[in-house]
């Protein structure tokens, strides 16, 4: 019996390893191991062929604009964010409309659209009346600011800036609403509690409100700078000389299609992969505590 | 005046919700040092009475002083009044992202504008007080139910608020938890501290109150020594309402 025991304990063992075996299969993320491989099996193109070391190199250089764009763009995103989402549930009512408004708008127009009415319509226009505004200080004596506003020309904002300027304004609105809901996600007992030791409605969004909100969107903020990277790829519409731009301009001139758009392609996905292994982590860390 | 010390003078006051009335023309003054609990059945207004005393509701009629001084309807002026009442509430509403000491500390040093060394000596006292002063760096999510609403005393206290509101302090509790909290506010009424308590808890209202008041439908039904409201009743409200509650 004894015997017999400890041969079926044994055998359960070995049906408990095949289990998990198979379940550690169906479980593995497999097609993280594809996008790996086709990333490596594209470097090792880049590195052995010579057209396509020609187009990486070419396509590299556009990298630090896109970075920099990216990054740039982003944190005014978050300022205008946090500004237009504490607007959003403000008892104001001019500021709560007006942070409305900016959302619904933005919400409301194609990203495309909108980079290029901002680059080239909203910008110029702002030059124009700044210069306006020049002319008139510059009438009544104020010399000095109003040649400044004077000398602020069309031009003379480059296209870089402008593109950051479209991408801040239009993903300050998508922040705007991830702020929004995580201090809406927050009990209205943590508000109260503030208040009732005297504390200011600012004092108590900063020290209280805001700590718990940011922390419970972290995620999704790291999902809008994922995203945020992608989207930069739209300013290549304004001819700023970002990846995806040097990668046209390398097609363009080459006729090597695949050279170019896989390169730009594989780019994109290692970095946003490498990004959201970060989010992931970043979620993980704060589901815990 | 009369040569009663009146902490706290509610009168006439009214509060609406809508069409709903929860407040009708509510009188009631509460001396200095006393203890002052309010019982009743549930959407008698009982605790948008007690949070009309710190304006975390505002009267619609009616006015309410504190030491004399009307409470002020703009945000502007209402801080320096809240600062001076502490309020505990049925959930305790710690902030969950911050320690017990960082809890207690914290609107010391933005509202009462205490140096760190300051804030945190005053809070390790208040913590002593309720009896947890080793949970100090603990986050409130690591503690039980009974020992969050004691931080939340420590830290209304830490304030050194002349009037301590409690909004139903151990009705979210465990029931082997309501004592440590009881006790905890008894000590409190036996300092002198003045204290108006909402609650649901007779014997604590026998022991610690100087004055009951039975609330219904908006109203005083009526007040009184503890001994009077409870064994005789004068209103047929008071009654019905002690016998539901008391199982008798």
């Amino acid at each position: 019996m004894a015997y017999e025991d400890a041969s079926l304990a044994q055998g359960n063992v070995i049906t408990v390893n095949r289990e998990s075996l198979r379940l550690r299969l169906e479980r593995f993320p497999w097609w993280f191991l594809v996008i790996l491989l086709v990333t490596a099996v594209t470097a090792l193109i880049i590195t052995t062929k010579s057209t396509y070391t020609e187009a990486f190199g070419f396509i590299r250089a556009g990298l630090s604009v896109t970075i920099m764009t990216t990054i740039s763009a982003y944190f005014i995103a978050l300022i205008v964010g946090i500004v237009t989402g504490l607007g959003r549930i403000s008892r104001n009512v001019v500021f709560k409309n007006l942070a409305t408004f900016y959302v619904e708008v933005v919400r409301g127009i194609p990203m495309l659209v909108l980079i290029f009415f901002i680059a080239l319509v909203l910008v110029p226009a702002v030059t124009s009346s700044l210069n306006a505004l020049g002319e008139r200080l510059s009438a009544v004596g104020l010399g000095g600011l109003g040649a400044f506003f004077s000398s602020v020309t069309n031009k003379g904002v480059p296209m870089q800036l402008r593109a950051v300027i479209a991408l801040s304004v239009t993903y300050g609105a998508f922040s705007a609403e991830i702020f929004r809901a995580g201090i809406q996600s927050i009990h209205k007992g943590q508000m109260e509690a503030a208040r009732s030791q005297g504390m200011t409605y600012g004092q108590a969004m900063r020290y209280i409100i805001l700590p718990q909100a940011i922390r419970n969107v972290l995620p999704a903020l790291g999902n809008d700078f994922i995203s945020m990277l992608k989207d930069s790829s739209l300013v290549s519409v304004l001819a700023v000389r970002d990846i995806t731009q040097v990668a046209k301009l390398y097609a363009g001139q080459t006729f090597r299609y695949p050279e170019a758009y896989l390169t730009l392609a594989v780019l994109y996905l290692s970095m946003t992969m490498l990004l959201s292994l970060g989010v992931k982590a970043l979620e993980k860390r704060f589901q815990s505590s | 005046m009369s040569g009663e010390d009146n902490i706290i003078v509610i009168r006439d006051v009214s509060k609406w919700f809508g069409k709903v009335q929860a407040l009708r023309k509510v009188n009631l003054n509460i001396r200095r040092g006393s203890v002052a609990v309010i019982i009743g059945p549930s959407g008698s207004g009982k605790s948008t009475l007690l949070r009309c005393i710190n304006h975390m509701e505002v009267e619609d009629e009616g006015e309410i002083l504190i030491d004399g001084q009307r409470l002020p309807r703009s945000e502007k002026w209402i801080n320096a009044v809240r600062a001076d009442i502490g309020m505990v509430f049925q959930h305790f509403y710690l902030y969950p992202h911050l320690t017990v000491l960082e809890n207690i500390t914290l609107a010391q040093r933005i509202v009462r504008k205490r140096s760190k060394e300051e804030a945190e000596r005053i809070a390790r006292e208040q913590l002593s007080r309720v009896g947890i002063a080793e949970k100090a760096d603990s986050f409130p999510a690591q503690l039980s139910g009974g020992q969050q609403q004691r931080v939340a005393i420590a830290r209304a206290l830490a304030m050194n608020p002349k009037i301590m509101l409690f909004d139903e302090p151990t009705s979210a509790l465990d029931p082997e938890m309501i004592k440590e909290v009881l006790d905890v506010m008894l000590d409190l009424a036996k300092a002198g501290i003045t204290m108006v308590v909402v609650t649901h808890e007779m014997g604590f209202a026998r022991a610690a109150a100087d004055e009951v008041v039975f609330m219904d439908d908006g109203q005083i039904i009526e007040q009184g020594e503890p001994a009077m409201v409870f064994d005789h009743p004068r209103h047929e409200r008071t009654r019905l309402f002690l016998s539901q509650i008391l199982h008798k």
